[in-house]
C-alpha cells in the first residue's frame, strides 16, 4: 500500500491499477492531464505473442530436443562421429560436464543454424559491406571459404547509427595522422605511464559534450562497467538492476559483493516497491539502513529497442535518496534533438543523474567507455578504478576518432554534417518502424529508438531468416535463446544514418519477400493496407 | 499453367510444414525419419477412421 506524499488525489484512488504519486509529478500511465514529467508522448509497444504461434514454437522446441536426444545416444554409442570436445574415458566416473541444457542446446541446435553467426567481414562495416562465402561440407561443423566475396551487402546489424564507421573523410585523416605522431600501442596502464595528453583532451571533450563537470575514458566499454561498479559498492550496499540489463553490468555488481535486488523491466511500480521496502526495513538481518542505493539502468536497451523512462526514475530517485547509473551505450549519440542521449530527448538536466556511462563504440565509430559526473566522483575514480590501475588505456588514433567524430556531432568542426546525421538518423528510424509496423510484423520497443527488433518465434524461421536475408544481399542479425527468452526469438536490425532512403526500401523489400515467404506477418493490430497473405488469398492471387 | 502453379504451392506448403515443426534445420536423414513416421500415424489414424467410423455411426443412431 502506497500513498501519495504530496497532495495529489491519485494516492487515494484504490480503483485504479496505479494508486500512487510520486512528489509532485505524477505520472502519465493512470490520467491523461498527469503527463508533466513527459515532454512528448513515449509510445512503446510489446505485442503480445499470439497463442497458436506460442504452442506452435513449443513444439517445434520439442521436436528438435527429441531429435537432439537421438544425436546424442548415437554420438555415444559411436555410430556418429563425434565433432565435440568430450571427456576422456578415465573421467567417465567423475561429474558429468556437458549434461546441462545450455550445452545440450549449443551442440544440438544452435550448431544446426551456425552460418547466420560469426560471418567474416571483408571490408569497413559501414551501410554497405563485403562478406566473405563460406561453405560447409558437414553442417557447420567446419567452415571452408570459397574465395569468393559477396560485394555491397546492406548492413542492417552493426551499431553504426551515425555512419561513422567509414574508411574515408576527416575522421580517418585524423585518426591516421595521429598514428603517425603517436603510434598505436600505449603500452601501459592509465596510472603509469599511459596517460596521453590525447586522453585529456577527450576527457574535457566528453564532459562538455555530456553537460556535466567531468569525465574519464577507459579502453573498453564491457570493462568500463565491470571494472567501476565494484570501485563504487560493496558490502552494506544495496544494487536495484532492471531485469534486462547487460551482462557487463551485471557481472560488475555481482564483482562488488553489494546485495543486488531485479525489478522487472522499465516497470516503475516494481522500483517504487524495492525502494520502499530497502528504505523501511534496511538491511536483511540487522535492518540497519543501506550504506548507499543505487539504481542501474540502460538508456536503450537493445533486445527489446525499450527506451528507460528516465522523468519517473529521477523522480524516485530524489524521492527515496538513492543514486542513479545510466548505461547509455546505445543511447549516446542516437537519441535527442542534439545527440547528446537519453537525457536530452527527455529534456533533463544532466546534473540530475550522479553517474554517467556510456561507450564509443556505437555512434562514434571506435572503442571504449567514459564515466562522467561530478568532479569527485571522478577523481575518486581515477584513483580507484581497477580499468585505471590495470587495463592498458586507450590507444591514440581511437581517441582521435572520437575527438574528431564527437566534434563532428557537436559541430565544432564548421559543417553541419553532424546535425545532418542526427536529423537523418531519427527520420530513417521512424520511417523503418512505421513501414514494418504497416507490413504487419510484431516489433518490439519505443518508436524513436534506432534499434528494432522483429520478432520470429519459430527455432526453424531463424535459421531460415538469416539465410534467406542473405541470399537476397542484406546481411542480418538474428537472435534466439540464451540472449533472448526461449520462444521469442528476433531479428533486429540496427537503422543508421547512413543508410539511404533506396537502402532502406530495398532491406524494407526484401524484408516484405521473405515475411510472406515464412509467414512471419503476426501482428493482429493493423490490418487494413496489406494484402491477405494467408492459404486462401494465396491461391486467388497466383491464378492467372 | 495450373499444375505448375499447383506444384509451385506445395512446394510453399511442405517449406512451410518444415518451418513450423522445426524440420527444416535437421539433416535430410533425420527428416526422412520424422515424415516416414509421422505419415505412418497419418495412415493409421485414417485406416482406423475408415474402419470403425461406419460402425460406431450406426450404433450411436439406432438404439435397438
Amino acid at each position: 500500500v502506497f500513498y501519495c506524499v504530496s497532495e495529489c488525489d491519485f494516492g487515494k484512488d484504490r480503483s485504479s491499477g496505479l494508486n500512487w504519486c510520486v512528489g509532485r509529478g505524477c505520472l502519465g500511465n493512470h490520467h491523461a492531464s498527469c503527463t508533466s514529467l513527459y515532454k512528448k508522448p513515449f509510445v512503446e509497444s510489446f505485442e503480445e505473442t499470439p497463442l497458436l504461434v506460442a504452442v506452435l514454437t513449443y513444439m517445434g522446441y520439442g521436436i528438435l530436443t527429441i531429435f537432439g536426444y537421438l544425436r546424442d545416444f548415437l554420438r555415444d554409442w559411436k555410430f556418429e562421429k563425434c565433432h565435440l570436445a568430450r571427456e576422456r574415458e578415465e573421467q567417465k566416473d567423475f561429474v558429468p560436464l556437458y549434461q546441462d541444457f545450455e550445452n545440450f542446446y549449443t551442440r544440438n541446435l544452435y550448431m544446426r543454424i551456425r552460418d547466420n553467426w560469426n560471418r567474416p567481414i571483408h571490408s569497413v562495416p559501414g551501410a554497405k559491406m563485403d562478406l566473405v562465402e563460406r561453405v560447409t561440407p558437414d553442417y557447420n561443423w567446419t567452415f571452408e571459404h570459397t574465395g569468393k566475396v559477396l560485394k555491397d551487402v546492406i548492413n542492417m546489424g552493426s551499431y553504426n547509427y551515425l555512419g561513422f564507421a567509414e574508411n574515408t573523410g576527416t575522421c580517418a585523416d585524423a585518426a591516421s595522422e595521429c598514428t603517425v605522431k603517436y603510434g598505436v600501442g600505449v603500452c601501459s596502464s592509465r596510472q603509469e605511464t599511459g596517460n596521453l595528453d590525447k586522453h585529456e583532451e577527450l576527457e574535457k571533450l566528453v564532459a562538455r559534450f555530456l553537460g556535466v563537470e567531468s569525465s574519464m575514458v577507459f579502453g573498453m566499454g564491457f570493462a568500463t562497467n565491470s571494472m567501476n561498479i565494484p570501485a563504487l559498492m560493496g558490502k552494506g550496499c544495496l544494487i536495484l538492476s532492471d531485469e534486462l540489463n547487460h551482462a557487463s553490468l551485471v557481472l560488475g555488481a555481482r564483482l562488488s559483493g553489494a546485495t543486488i535486488r531485479v525489478f522487472k523491466h522499465n516497470n516503475m511500480q516494481s522500483l517504487e516497491k524495492l525502494l520502499w521496502d530497502a528504505v523501511v526495513h534496511g538491511q536483511p538481518r540487522t535492518h540497519r539502513p543501506w550504506k548507499k542505493i543505487l539504481i542501474l539502468v540502460e538508456g536503450i536497451y537493445s533486445m527489446e529497442g525499450s527506451i528507460v523512462r528516465l522523468p519517473e526514475i529521477i523522480a524516485l530517485k530524489k524521492k527515496y535518496k538513492a543514486y542513479l547509473y545510466l548505461d547509455e551505450a546505445h543511447s549516446i549519440g542516437a537519441l535527442g534533438p542534439r545527440g547528446r542521449g537519453v537525457v536530452d530527448y527527455f529534456g533533463l538536466d544532466p546534473c540530475d543523474i550522479d553517474i554517467m556511462m556510456g561507450t564509443f563504440t556505437k555512434s562514434f565509430g571506435s572503442a571504449g567507455g567514459y564515466i562522467g559526473g561530478k568532479k569527485d566522483l571522478v577523481d575518486y575514480l581515477r584513483l580507484h578504478s581497477h580499468s585505471a590501475v590495470y587495463a592498458t588505456s586507450m590507444s591514440p588514433p581511437i581517441t582521435q576518432q572520437i575527438i574528431t567524430s564527437m566534434k563532428c556531432i557537436m559541430g565544432e568542426d564548421g559543417t553541419t554534417l553532424g546535425q545532418e546525421r542526427l536529423c537523418q538518423l531519427s527520420e530513417n528510424t521512424t520511417y523503418f518502424r512505421r513501414r514494418l509496423h504497416e507490413m504487419g510484423f510484431i516489433i518490439y520497443g519505443n518508436n524513436d529508438s534506432p534499434v528494432v527488433p522483429l520478432m520470429l518465434y519459430m527455432p526453424a524461421k531463424i535459421g531460415a531468416f538469416g539465410r534467406e536475408m542473405l541470399k537476397r544481399n542484406i546481411g542480418t542479425v538474428v537472435v534466439g535463446f540464451p540472449a533472448t527468452p526461449i520462444i521469442e526469438s528476433r531479428a533486429r536490425f540496427c537503422v543508421s544514418a547512413a543508410h539511404t532512403r533506396e537502402m532502406l526500401d530495398t532491406a524494407l523489400n526484401a524484408i516484405s519477400e521473405v515475411g510472406d515467404l515464412l509467414q512471419l506477418k503476426y501482428s493482429r493490430k493493423n490490418r487494413h493496407g496489406r494484402e491477405g497473405t494467408d492459404l486462401f488469398s494465396y491461391l486467388e492471387s497466383h491464378q492467372d | 499453367m495450373d499444375m505448375k502453379n499447383m506444384r509451385e504451392f506445395m512446394g510453399w506448403l511442405y517449406y512451410q510444414y518444415l518451418l513450423i515443426t522445426g524440420i527444416y534445420v535437421l539433416e535430410p536423414w533425420e527428416q526422412s525419419i520424422f515424415n516416414t513416421l509421422l505419415f505412418t500415424m497419418v495412415a493409421m489414424v485414417i485406416y482406423t477412421s475408415y474402419v470403425f467410423v461406419p460402425i460406431h455411426e450406426i450404433m450411436i443412431l439406432s438404439p435397438y
